[in-house]
């Protein structure tokens, strides 16, 4: 009898140890995911603190980058990233809107499963197929038919012409923003078209039953009730944007000067992505760091956003 | 007198909602068309650099004849890379899903872990690129340097020791390759093992508990069995994300004109030979890198559709 308890004890005990062992383990690997995060920004806060230590404020707003005399304003790389991802959003949005309505209201039930997938799928394409395209297909496509007029009319009109002056040699902001555009249409047409299955299907048919057309439902109805969660996955959408390395850097030209949209520019990651590799001067890869770091805020308050206003219309949903 | 207005109020509304939903079969139709664009683009180009050479050849010199040479060493790179970035990232990134799931699903650190793994799955991959060098290349090289500034490092000994080790592994390398790719698939697996598991009924739990079974062989021997599918989902999902990542490999495994399996220098991969012979200027380079973007492209699809229909079939088990 004495004998079992004790065994039995033993058994117990070494239950509980394996217990503990096994959670501290999981809390482990849990910890590592917040460390990895907040490891990655330290360290290119490290490693950038030369450049913002010898330029200061100088970096963010001076244009001039000249690795050739250790000159380094990061200026033209943050423009240019703000305003190719510009571009994709106000070409992306309405586009994914679209394809989004077309699926949940319009689409006869049979076609709205393998459209939705194949939208999915296209979602995971390397972005570095996006670029070659972009480079092998639409420059040559665009410098041959689109820009000319861009830079020979459009450029002489009052107010926006100035945007669009520059050889029209097919590479420039506005390449890059439609290639981007296109990248990012599967990931926010699919978040808008899953917020919007989320819809109570009773509001939708009170809606309909007092008269609506389908486009005052969607409108009236749909859209605001999913209103928070249709911005983040825009904001989804624009954090893919401004990160985007392989897709820009293919059609961009790697010119690092403020530019107008015709002209060959840069952003940050193409930057980085061109020049890391060749940089030996360790103020020249501390720019880049610090450049890298930049990127890394600005697409963290991004995607913060975006996470909050989807976990907005999770919690209405008691989740 | 007001039949008239409501008539006319009703014709535009109708007008509004017909012109809403043609824009909206227009924007689908315009967003599958430039992605199906894309697809059938890297199909049709790639199909004519596909030959047996490309599977048992190595990378040729630029300018050679078109069909000579192949992508050997660069698929074997990938491959070794890739599974290298999944052995390390799977491990951890299931123990910190179960973590989740089981320990902290109703704690705030589990909210705040959740929170970053999202951003850390949407952060932009040239980002962390930049990270693993920094930990892996940047750092040992600067605290080497630093080592053999001081006396002791250079009157020899273990310090002087430490430091050429240290000078040893600063370089580019498979591993640091496979680490940064292995940042990548992390939060892909942590995500789906920590929803896998919230979807397994608290029932199963709860009867494996009342016999006496330990929490952790409750989770490993029950819980796992049930959400298999789901984690190896989730695991698929990020193969077929890494494996056509480029950016993070421009400076942590670089590229390789030559065949190697030393997993400590510079290791050929698909996606930067993809990269650097797209932007070359020979004919024979470009043929292969639209051969390659279409292996990629395969490989992502196949993997991608079998994750899906693995997850399709547990379902409708389920169902």
């Amino acid at each position: 009898m004495a004998a079992a308890t004790t065994q039995l004890d033993h058994l117990a005990r070494s239950d509980a140890r394996a217990d503990r062992l096994f959670r501290l383990s999981v809390g482990a690997a849990g910890l590592f995911v917040l460390v990895g995060l907040v490891g990655a920004a330290l360290t290119m806060a490290w490693g950038g603190r030369e450049a913002f230590a010898t330029f200061g404020l100088d970096f963010l707003t001076s244009d001039n980058w000249d690795p050739g005399n250790l000159v380094f304003g990061g200026l033209a790389p943050i423009v240019g990233t703000l305003i190719t991802a510009g571009i994709a959003l106000l070409i992306a949005v309405p586009v994914s809107f679209g394809i989004a309505l077309f699926l949940t209201e319009v689409a006869p039930a049979w076609l709205r499963g393998p459209v939705a997938t194949a939208i999915e799928l296209l979602a995971g394409i390397p972005s570095i197929i996006y670029g070659m395209w972009g480079l092998f297909v639409l420059v040559p496509l665009l410098a041959e038919h689109v820009y000319p007029f861009l830079s020979g009319t459009v450029s002489q009109w009052p107010l926006v012409g100035w945007m669009f002056r520059g050889p029209p040699i097919g590479i420039g902001m506005l390449t890059a923003g439609l290639v981007l555009s296109i990248m990012i249409i599967p990931f926010i047409a699919s978040v808008m078209r899953e917020v919007f299955l989320t819809v109570p299907t009773r509001l939708k048919e009170s809606a309909y039953a007092l008269g609506s057309t389908t486009f005052e439902v969607v409108w009236d109805i749909v859209l605001p009730y999913t209103k928070s969660a249709v911005i983040g996955g825009i904001f989804l959408g624009l954090g893919r944007a401004l990160g985007e390395t392989m897709a820009v850097t293919f059609v961009l030209g790697n010119a690092n000067r403020l530019a107008t949209l015709l002209e060959p520019s840069s952003s940050i990651a193409a930057t980085i992505a061109n020049e890391f590799g060749e940089a030996f001067a360790d103020l020249h890869r501390g720019s880049l760091l610090a450049l890298g770091f930049v990127l890394f805020m600005v697409t963290f308050i991004v995607l913060s956003i975006a996470k909050l206003m989807l976990m907005s219309l999770q919690r209405r949903e008691g989740k | 007198m007001d039949s008239v207005l409501a008539e006319r109020l009703y014709v535009r509304r109708r007008l509004l909602n017909a012109t809403a939903l043609v824009l909206s079969g227009a924007a689908a139709l315009v967003g599958l068309f430039f992605l199906g664009w894309i697809l059938f683009t890297t199909l049709s180009r790639g199909i004519d650099g596909m030959s047996l050479a490309m599977f048992t050849e190595m990378t040729p010199p630029p300018g050679a004849p078109i069909g000579v040479g192949g992508l050997l060493n660069a698929i074997v790179g990938s491959i070794v890379m890739c599974v290298l970035a999944v052995l390390m990232a799977a491990p951890i990134g299931i123990a910190a899903g179960t973590y989740l799931a089981e320990y902290a699903n109703y704690r705030r650190i589990g909210t705040v872990i959740r929170f970053v793994n999202d951003i850390l799955l949407s952060a932009p991959s040239i980002v962390l690129g930049l990270f693993v060098y920094v930990v892996l290349i940047g750092a040992p090289m600067q605290v080497s340097q630093a080592i053999r500034t001081t006396e002791a490092g250079q009157a020899g000994g273990w310090l002087a020791g430490l430091a050429d080790w240290l000078q040893g592994i600063s370089g580019f390398s498979a591993v640091a390759g496979a680490v940064a790719l292995g940042f990548i698939v992390l939060p892909v697996v942590v995500r789906t093992t920590d929803e896998m598991l919230r979807l397994v009924p608290t029932q199963m739990r709860e009867a494996a508990l009342s016999l006496g079974i330990p929490q952790w062989k409750v989770t490993t021997h029950v819980l796992y069995r049930a959400a298999l599918s789901g984690i190896l989902t989730g695991v698929m999902l990020g193969l077929a994300r890494i494996s056509g990542e480029t950016a993070p490999l421009l400076f942590t495994a670089f590229n390789n004109s030559f065949w190697n399996l030393d997993l400590g220098e510079p290791m050929a991969n698909l996606p930067v030979t993809v990269y650097q012979f797209a932007m070359s200027p020979f004919d024979n380079w470009q043929q292969l890198a639209w051969a390659g973007a279409f292996l990629i492209t395969c490989f992502v699809l196949t993997v991608s559709v079998l994750a899906r229909t693995l997850l399709l079939r547990k379902k409708m088990a389920h169902d």
